[in-house]
């Protein structure tokens, strides 16, 4: 049975945002590659499970999440990044905010419990509600909240965020910078 | 309660002044929504016990940690984005388009 192009378009489109997620989790490209292709490959195997109209985002981050759990993860501590590679990808981030700030915000980012890190990009940079986040990470909506919640306030911690002008370049400045920065 | 929740999430008033973001328009599902939340809990706030001064009127409970202001978490939502739109933005490698073809199409 031939897959259907909508469903396989809706798959691709979903791709580069897995990728950021696998990059997450993995804090290392190549393996994030291997753990996106392998749920790839089991998404397209089981593609009947998948209701057509539903969350097809969730549906593949919730196969990446278990799969990353179930044999990456005991893996994911031998490098974290240690050929520089993730960041060197990052090509258009220092035009946007310095690299040192960049650095420090990964490293502190790098520091959360595995949980409350999965939470706070589901919901704050893959844009997932908390219904969804709780779907993919199989836990209750207010779980995923109180994680999100301690990773801000650790984030905060760790990066000494005292006020909007420690984080940065004020915003006229970095208006400037992102203006002239990208396309 | 003496908490003030934000129905839809924390002011995103940034995205719009990096310039850059929401050109990824096959994300739909995509959309910020970190709202406000009590800290340091592992149930939903409704489940807290109402505390009341002497006159019962409710009182907010001194908390543990000061809540982030809201434009400290707009800057970590900030970078968060940042930092994952960097690799959205990558796109979808050639050999992922080429198995995710090859793999729609067996039959």
């Amino acid at each position: 049975m031939k897959l259907d192009p909508a469903i396989r378009d809706q798959v691709l489109s979903t791709v580069p945002s897995l990728r950021a997620f696998a990059i997450s989790l993995c804090g290392n490209i190549d393996r994030a590659d291997d753990l996106v292709q392998e749920t790839l490959l089991r998404a397209l195997s089981h593609i009947d499970s998948f209701e057509p109209g539903t969350n097809m985002p969730a549906w593949l981050f919730t196969i990446l999440r278990n799969l990353f759990r179930s044999e990456y993860r005991k893996r994911r501590r031998e490098v974290e990044d240690a050929d520089g590679r993730y960041a060197e990808t990052l090509k258009s981030h220092p035009e946007q905010t310095g690299r040192v700030e960049f650095e420090e915000f990964r490293t502190a980012l790098a520091k959360l419990p595995s949980d409350q890190r999965e939470a706070l990009i589901l919901v704050g940079a893959s844009g997932f509600s908390y219904e969804d986040a709780a779907g993919i990470c199989g836990c209750a909506v207010g779980t995923i909240k109180s994680r999100v919640n301690r990773a801000r306030t650790r984030l905060a911690d760790l990066l000494a965020i005292d006020s909007v002008d420690d984080f940065g370049p004020d915003r006229p400045t970095r208006a400037v910078l992102a203006g002239g920065g990208r396309n | 309660m003496g908490l003030v929740r934000t129905k839809g999430g924390f002011d995103m008033g940034e995205r719009g002044k990096l310039g850059e973001r929401g050109k990824n328009d096959e994300m739909k599902h995509r959309r910020t929504n970190l709202e406000a939340v009590e800290p340091e809990s592992d149930k939903p706030a409704s489940d807290k016990p109402e505390i009341r001064d002497s006159m019962g009127a409710p009182v907010t409970p001194p908390k543990p940690e000061a809540r982030l202001g809201r434009e400290v978490q707009a800057k970590i939502g900030q970078q968060l984005r940042s930092m994952y739109d960097d690799v959205v933005n990558q796109g979808v490698p050639q050999h992922i388009t080429d198995l995710v073809r090859r793999l729609s199409d067996q039959d």
